[in-house]
């Protein structure tokens, strides 16, 4: 595997030879924003672009999924009977195109999710049919993103080809053997030169003095801070505040707890489960049958957000929690936000130290 | 430490679509039994297909479901030791699911059924010690996976004692068992009721009352407690004052699931999903966690 050449100039050749074999699906301008959708034609995909409403996880947690079908019926001695059929959907060859390197720790974390442990094969399925083309950052999104801080920056292993923007070319860089085989059957790309490779080495370089941290501590040291700071007096104030509404989730690269519903068709005999997004933000969450809800308040739920965020997520898959693309920021209606709630917590540290040895 | 519970290919029939199968498909399994055990409580007999056995130790759940209405976890109430072709569920009618299955199913009616799932209690760190068990309200469904499974393999247990605390007599599950364990001289057996009515002349009060009267030694005992978390901390606090260390509690997280596989999120107890870690889990454990308790 190595780094190839495209000139700009082949990007929609390579885009129309892919629809004709993939979905394609990428960011586009919207009214309200870029959002990733289906490429219908080449000059739709904007592959300079800030941040999209959604990470591309719905392509691979879509927001409702179909688990299995149900027919339920009589048998002739009136015992009711049961047939479940299991559902797969959204299995096709698909080309997520133009993907972020903070989407793609995003990705990192669903695929460690879903494939360890009980192997969830509704997404494995469509995962293992699904090709990344991953696009590198070299601005900054817009004030809320935080990605130089959380070290997501930088494209992970997980793309089948990644892009980056060199003066009139594209440097490509192929992850896998079939991101290889699909840049090679789909357009015409050359090995890059020496030279190509000097100048792809100064954009990356020159990009990162753009980025700007945003906060006061290093994220090796955010699953400390959130342990000690279990306790804190903030997540009661953040609880005042919060709405519950859900939306930091939702726009969440890294958020995948879902609800399970069934429905019943018309005739009441067939239906299916499915399931669908769901938000540990919302009230009926934690809530058992007998009425015990094990986090009544907002503020434990706000918490427990941010504990997942800045800790749990860590230790249980040993990987960030966090991806800092900015867009629970941008989604809140009341600016909760994980930069000013990590730093509330770090000043409170420090005025608790200086008190504590009397300075 | 202990194994995690995998077993899922024993109990379930995936039919694979394109050579996919699904972790939340139900094996569909007649329900053979119905027995009304109190006003809110029945319990159900259940058989898998071909009389497969569910391979599950106690302190394990299933997630039981209903198409068109959902699912749920509940507790294996029968012990390994007596579960060949069929096993128990005690279900209470508490929920939307449960208040369906007490309504419409009947004998020769199918559930579904995945699982079984979580850790259960490891025997194999039980075995040797005296045993106290201390099951509070529908906490008996699951106590007596363990008490029936020590009573079957009495010599390679020590002393069995049964603590059990109910809010009211009417709400006393598994009479007869009880009236069977008095006569027995292998188990030490003592109920409470909060509310006692006219015809009760047992012990009155919360469960912590029983405690002290019974004598443990701190050194070979292993305690259980299953019940509402209310409950929890202060029968800890009985058994601490008893000299038993955190390791030696045990106790079962009941939560919210959806998925029963450590996957969709409702069951954390802070970073751990009481669907696989748990639900048993000892008070050691449990206090490394702020929401354990």
């Amino acid at each position: 595997m190595s780094l190839y050449i495209l000139p700009k100039e082949r990007l929609p050749g390579f885009v129309d030879n892919l629809r004709a074999g993939f979905r394609v699906v990428g960011p586009v301008r919207t009214e309200t924003g870029y959002a990733f959708a289906d490429i219908r034609s080449a000059d739709e995909l904007v592959l300079e672009y800030p941040t999209t409403i959604l990470p591309p996880k719905k392509y691979l947690l879509p927001q409702r999924e179909t688990l299995f079908t149900f027919r339920t019926g009589k048998a002739e001695d009136g015992a009711q009977q049961i047939e479940v059929e299991p559902v797969f959907q959204d299995v096709q060859p698909t080309v997520i195109f133009g993907v972020h390197t903070c989407d793609m720790h995003g990705i990192v974390l669903y695929d460690k999710v879903f494939s360890q442990g009980y192997k969830d094969e509704h997404y494995c399925a469509r995962r293992e049919q699904t090709y990344i083309i991953g696009i590198e950052c070299l601005r900054p999104c817009d004030d809320a993103s935080f990605c130089k801080d959380m070290g997501t920056l930088t494209a992970p292993p997980v793309y089948d080809l990644h892009m980056t923007a060199v003066d009139d070319n594209y440097l490509i860089d192929t992850g896998t053997e079939k991101g290889e085989r699909l840049l090679l059957a789909n357009v015409e790309a050359h090995l890059a030169t020496t030279d190509d490779i000097r100048r792809l080495s100064q954009t990356l370089s020159a990009k990162w003095p753009h980025f700007r941290h945003r906060l006061k501590m290093t994220k090796d040291q955010i699953p400390s801070l959130m342990a000690i700071n279990y306790g804190s007096h903030i997540w009661d104030t953040l609880g005042e505040r919060c709405l519950a509404c859900g939306s930091c989730t939702n726009v969440c690269p890294t958020c995948f707890c879902f609800d399970v519903q069934d429905e019943m068709a018309l005739n009441m005999e067939e239906g299916e489960r499915a399931r669908m997004w769901d938000s540990c933000q919302l009230r009926e969450f934690a809530l058992v049958a007998g009425g015990h809800n094990f986090r009544a308040s907002k503020a434990s739920r706000v918490r427990h957000r941010m504990m997942r965020k800045g800790k749990y997520i860590q230790q249980v898959h040993g990987i960030t929690g966090c991806t800092g693309c900015g867009r629970c920021q941008r989604a809140c209606l009341v600016d909760i936000t994980i930069p000013g709630t990590l730093n509330a917590l770090y000043d409170e540290m420090q005025i608790d130290l200086s008190s504590a040895t009397g300075a | 430490m202990f194994e995690m519970a995998s077993n899922l290919t024993t109990t379930t029939t995936p039919r694979a679509v394109n050579g996919h199968s699904s972790i939340y498909l139900p094996t569909i399994a007649q329900v053979v039994d119905v027995q009304t055990e109190t006003a809110f409580e029945k319990v159900y007999t259940v058989r898998l297909p071909g009389g497969q056995n569910l391979g599950h130790r106690p302190g394990q759940f299933v997630m039981v479901s209903i198409p068109g209405v959902g699912e749920a976890p509940i507790s294996v109430m029968s012990s390994p030791s007596r579960t060949f072709d069929t096993f128990k569920l005690c279900i209470r009618n508490a929920g939307d699911l449960t208040s369906v299955i007490h309504n419409t199913i009947l004998p020769g009616d199918y559930i579904g059924i995945r699982g079984p799932f979580g850790r259960g209690f490891p025997l194999e760190v039980f075995k040797g010690k005296d045993v106290l068990v201390a099951p509070g309200g529908l906490g008996m469904a699951p106590a007596r996976s363990l008490i029936d499974e020590i009573l079957d393999n009495r010599e390679e247990y020590g002393r069995l004692i049964v603590l059990y605390g109910a809010k009211n007599p009417s709400e006393i599950l598994f009479r007869d068992e009880l009236r069977a364990w008095r006569q027995r001289d292998d188990i030490e057996l003592f109920v409470t009721v909060d509310r006692p009515d006219e015809s009760w002349v047992g012990h009155i009060g919360v469960i912590t009352r029983l405690f002290p009267r019974v004598q443990i030694n701190p050194f070979k005992t292993i305690a259980v407690t299953i019940g509402p978390p209310v409950m929890y901390r202060f029968v800890v606090m009985e058994l601490l004052g008893k000299g038993l260390t955190p390791d030696q509690i045990w106790m079962s997280f009941e939560r919210r699931m959806k998925c029963g596989v450590g996957k969709c999120g409702h069951c954390q107890v802070n970073h751990r999903y009481s669907c696989q870690d748990g639900p048993a889990w000892t008070y050691a454990e449990a206090l490394a966690f702020e929401e354990a308790l």
